[in-house]
């Protein structure tokens, strides 16, 4: 993106207001105030949000964080909610009942927990119906808002509490489902996945076009928690950045069916980089538990060949069939 | 009917709520201050900053203001100190002291 | 002129449908109102409605996005039954506590297990403490009757809660029954437009529902969702004499048939009034003094009205079409009685469960009620309580 200012962007309103109770430190409000900056100014938003972290702290009575309109519901029902509002936006408009010249943008967040897991069926059917909406999942890999209990988004070997490290537990046992490959096989409009990095150029370009595509979209935003993680809170840039150059975040975007491989690191940083930072990895670097570090690695590059694999078949940009 | 925030607290009779504890009103959340909960703080030295605005979208509270697309002091009603832009400052211009 | 046609309940609610011409619609099939979401997405695709229509994956959705686009300020409902409702259960609490003045059109169906399709009344009376006002019908034209008076009763100032509109699943969703229909103009101009004073899709004056409330405001709101139910009395009534107005039909609380100097009056819900009250002609044919007392409005429960309404009979039976597991009697029986004590109506009452899963509920069932009773008062023994009708044993 040659044309891309970081000054440029900030310089746009702010659309979530301080006072909110997330932690300090929280990679999830990075993460929205990022997405939200997609917006162009001048148009409003409803934005959405399923039961969890972000919900109960950016909105406790009185207090709303939120510039813009807001509605959270429940936990698992992100996905339908604002199907209706989005839904009610065509029908209102559709009777001249709102301005013709008014532009309403629909976005939703959900952590892993509301997304991944007990908002996945409503999610998959907003995304199927085609509403002109963007799910966005601040990803941070366990339910945090209940005390870090594993979900789907949980990375293999994890220490959470209903995957506690133990005599005989190394964590949790299953790899991450792989939610956006997922989405992107619903043949929406766009899907991203992405995460916080140096001057903000793949989340902000990503949301934009997120928003601004017709049809549904679907963002899948990294957003590391420290207490879920076990890192110094203020490395939370270099947590993210550790994920994208092991391969273990990888940075890329399906639009309209075509798989686009975003960044590719010149040298690909051993996943123990990206583990060591992290209390919630800390067992597997006991001595003895070599052989799970390596089951990682060999995950991730399975993972990343794949990926590079789909782009490189379907990707424009890539070019040719292997 | 908008809502006025200030009128709304623990001791508010349940006939002057909100109905559905709706609020009709954007952005209220200003009025609770965070910064109460800080252990450590940043400080802004403004004569190292160079204006290259990487510290003002890693802060998760919204508490580095801009004007004019140049950053400002912080906004410590509301800054909860996570040290996460002092980090991300290429020229030293933000560091941390411990308190508040 | 009125419109006299011959209609099952799903055709004239899916009529009413048409002619309120509501916003948004979201619904997922389940039987027996399948029918009524099946006909609206026709009344669509034949441009006879400009509704938009959701056609969502569960019935979780469906209130789900009924919730999100009433509260974006379009006018929503959706229909559905049984299972479907129940899956609808933390949505239907949403509903009432954000205060969404939106209309659900509930056939009423069995809930499992195990699973059957017929009519009983354990789904609506499953989610009778879920802060909705429900209305009962009897037959088709009550159906459509009620559906027409929903949204402004909802809708009322003071009022601001959703409306269940139920009817018997077959019995009365599926029998075709004659109808007398209003003009499309008389409905339009008595439901009127949709104005909300605040709503998610207004530039310039966002709004934000459903927060996280400390301990300190919960108490509060509920008390505030509770007035709102007790208002909706009111309002109940004066739009069922607005109704009168425009159709001729009159509508109150509940309906009492032929209970003014009854002994014995029968107490119940739904299309078993109608085998009620020809028990009550036959037996009134013979002389014996009975009634039947036919609720229509559930929530809120009209307690006090039901108790003036039984205090010079001699005994009521109190009839749940619904096993409700508390060990000690059906729904309506339990808040009956409950009601009779708290106003001091020291009557002798008898509660029954019948018609479960669609059980036949006969006109001779009916009379043997009443003759139970008779025979209770007249020998002085105390009725046996809580029994089931047409049970094998």
């Amino acid at each position: 993106m040659s044309d891309y200012s970081l000054k440029e962007m900030m310089k746009k309103p702010e659309r979530l207001a301080p006072g909110h109770r997330m932690c300090a430190g929280c990679g999830a409000t990075i993460a929205v105030r990022a997405v939200l900056r997609g917006l162009h100014e001048g148009d409003h938003a409803v934005i959405g949000n399923a039961t969890g972290c972000l919900e109960v702290s950016s909105y406790m009575y009185p207090y709303t964080a939120w510039e813009d309109s807001y509605i959270h519901n429940a936990f698992e029902n992100a996905g339908a909610t604002l199907s209706g509002v989005e839904t009610a936006y065509k029908a209102l408009k559709k009777r001249g009942r709102i301005p013709a010249d008014v532009n309403y943008k629909f976005i939703t967040f959900g952590g892993d927990g509301g997304t991944y897991d007990i908002g996945f069926q409503s999610l998959s059917g907003a995304m199927e119906r085609g509403h002109d909406l963007v799910y966005v999942c601040y990803d941070n890999g366990a339910y945090m808002n209940t005390g870090i209990q594993r979900s789907s988004a949980t990375p293999m070997y994890a220490d959470t509490t209903t995957t506690p490290v133990g005599k005989k537990s190394d964590g949790k046992l299953q790899g991450r489902k792989d939610l956006a490959s997922i989405i992107a096989d619903h043949n929406v409009a766009y899907v991203a996945q992405t995460t916080l990095t140096g001057n903000f150029v793949d989340i902000h370009r990503k949301s934009e076009k997120a928003i601004y595509t017709e049809g549904a979209s679907f963002l899948n935003v990294m957003a590391p928690c420290p207490r879920g993680w076990r890192y110094d809170t203020a490395d939370i840039m270099k947590i993210c950045r550790l994920a994208v150059e092991t391969c273990y975040w990888p940075l890329f975007e399906v639009d309209h069916g075509t798989w686009i491989l975003n960044y590719e690191p010149k040298k690909k940083l051993p996943i123990e980089d990206f583990l060591r930072e992290q209390g919630r990895f800390k067992h597997l670097f006991a001595p003895g538990k070599e052989d799970l570090i390596a089951q990682f690695q060999a995950e991730v590059d399975r993972r990343w060949e794949n990926l590079k694999y789909k782009c490189a078949v379907n990707g424009k940009e890539t070019g040719d069939l292997p | 009917m908008r809502t006025d925030v200030t009128k709304i607290n623990e001791q508010t009779p349940h006939g002057e709520l909100t109905e559905g504890l709706m609020m009709f009103a954007g952005a209220t959340s200003k009025y609770f201050k965070t910064g109460e909960w800080r252990t450590n703080t940043p400080v802004f030295h403004a004569d190292l900053c160079r204006q290259c605005l990487l510290c003002a979208p890693v802060c998760p509270d919204s508490s580095i203001p801009l004007k004019d697309g140049l950053r400002q002091e912080f906004d410590y009603d509301h800054c909860k100190g996570c040290g996460i832009c002092a980090k991300v400052c290429p020229f030293k211009a933000i560091t941390m002291k411990e308190g508040i | 002129m009125a419109v006299r046609e011959r209609m099952s309940g799903n055709e004239a609610v899916a009529y009413a449908i048409r002619q309120v011409n509501p916003d948004v619609m979201p619904a997922f099939p389940i039987t027996p109102s399948t029918e009524i979401p099946q006909m609206v997405a026709g009344y669509i695709a034949n441009g006879e409605i400009d509704t938009e229509f959701i056609p969502v994956e569960s019935e979780h959705s469906s209130m789900s996005a009924a919730i999100g686009a009433q509260a974006a300020g379009a006018r929503s409902l959706t229909a559905t039954s049984s299972a479907g409702l129940a899956l609808m259960w933390e949505e239907l609490l949403l509903a009432a506590s954000n205060r969404l003045p939106l209309v659900l059109t509930l056939v009423n169906r069995t809930l499992s297990g195990p699973i059957n399709i017929n009519c009983d009344h354990s789904d609506g009376m499953g989610a009778r403490d879920t802060g909705w006002i429900q209305i009962y019908a009897e037959n088709n034209q009550e159906a459509y009757d009620n559906f027409i008076q929903a949204y402004p009763i909802a809708e009322r100032e003071g009022v601001h809660l959703p409306v269940m509109v139920c009817q018997d699943g077959f019995i009365t969703s599926h029998a075709v029954e004659n109808i007398e229909l209003l003009e499309d103009e008389k409905v339009k101009n008595f439901v009127g437009e949709y104005t909300p004073e605040e709503f998610l899709l207004n530039p310039g004056k966002p709004i934000a529902v459903g927060p996280y409330a400390v301990s300190s405001y919960v108490m509060e709101a509920k008390k505030n969702q509770e007035i709102a139910l007790e208002n909706a009395k009111a309002v109940i009534l004066d739009v069922a004499e607005k109704f009168a107005a425009v159709s001729g039909r009159r509508y109150g609380l509940f309906e009492e048939y032929r209970t003014q100097d009854a002994d014995f009056i029968m107490l119940i819900i739904g299309s078993a009034a109608g085998t009620a009250k020809q028990a009550v002609d036959e037996l009134r044919e013979e002389g014996h003094k009975v009634g039947v007392l036919k609720l229509r409005v559930f929530r809120p429960f009209p307690a006090q009205e039901i108790a003036q309404a039984l205090k010079h009979c001699k005994m009521a039976a109190v009839m749940d079409r619904c096993e409700s597991y508390n060990g000690n009697g059906g729904p309506l029986g339990s808040e009956v009685t409950a009601g009779l004590f708290r106003y001091k109506v020291m009557i002798e009452a008898v509660n029954y469960i019948y018609g479960l899963a669609g059980r036949d509920f006969t006109v001779e069932d009916a009379k043997a009620v009443f003759d139970e009773m008779e025979h209770a008062i007249e020998t002085g023994t105390p009725p046996e309580q809580y029994r089931y009708i047409g049970l094998r044993s």
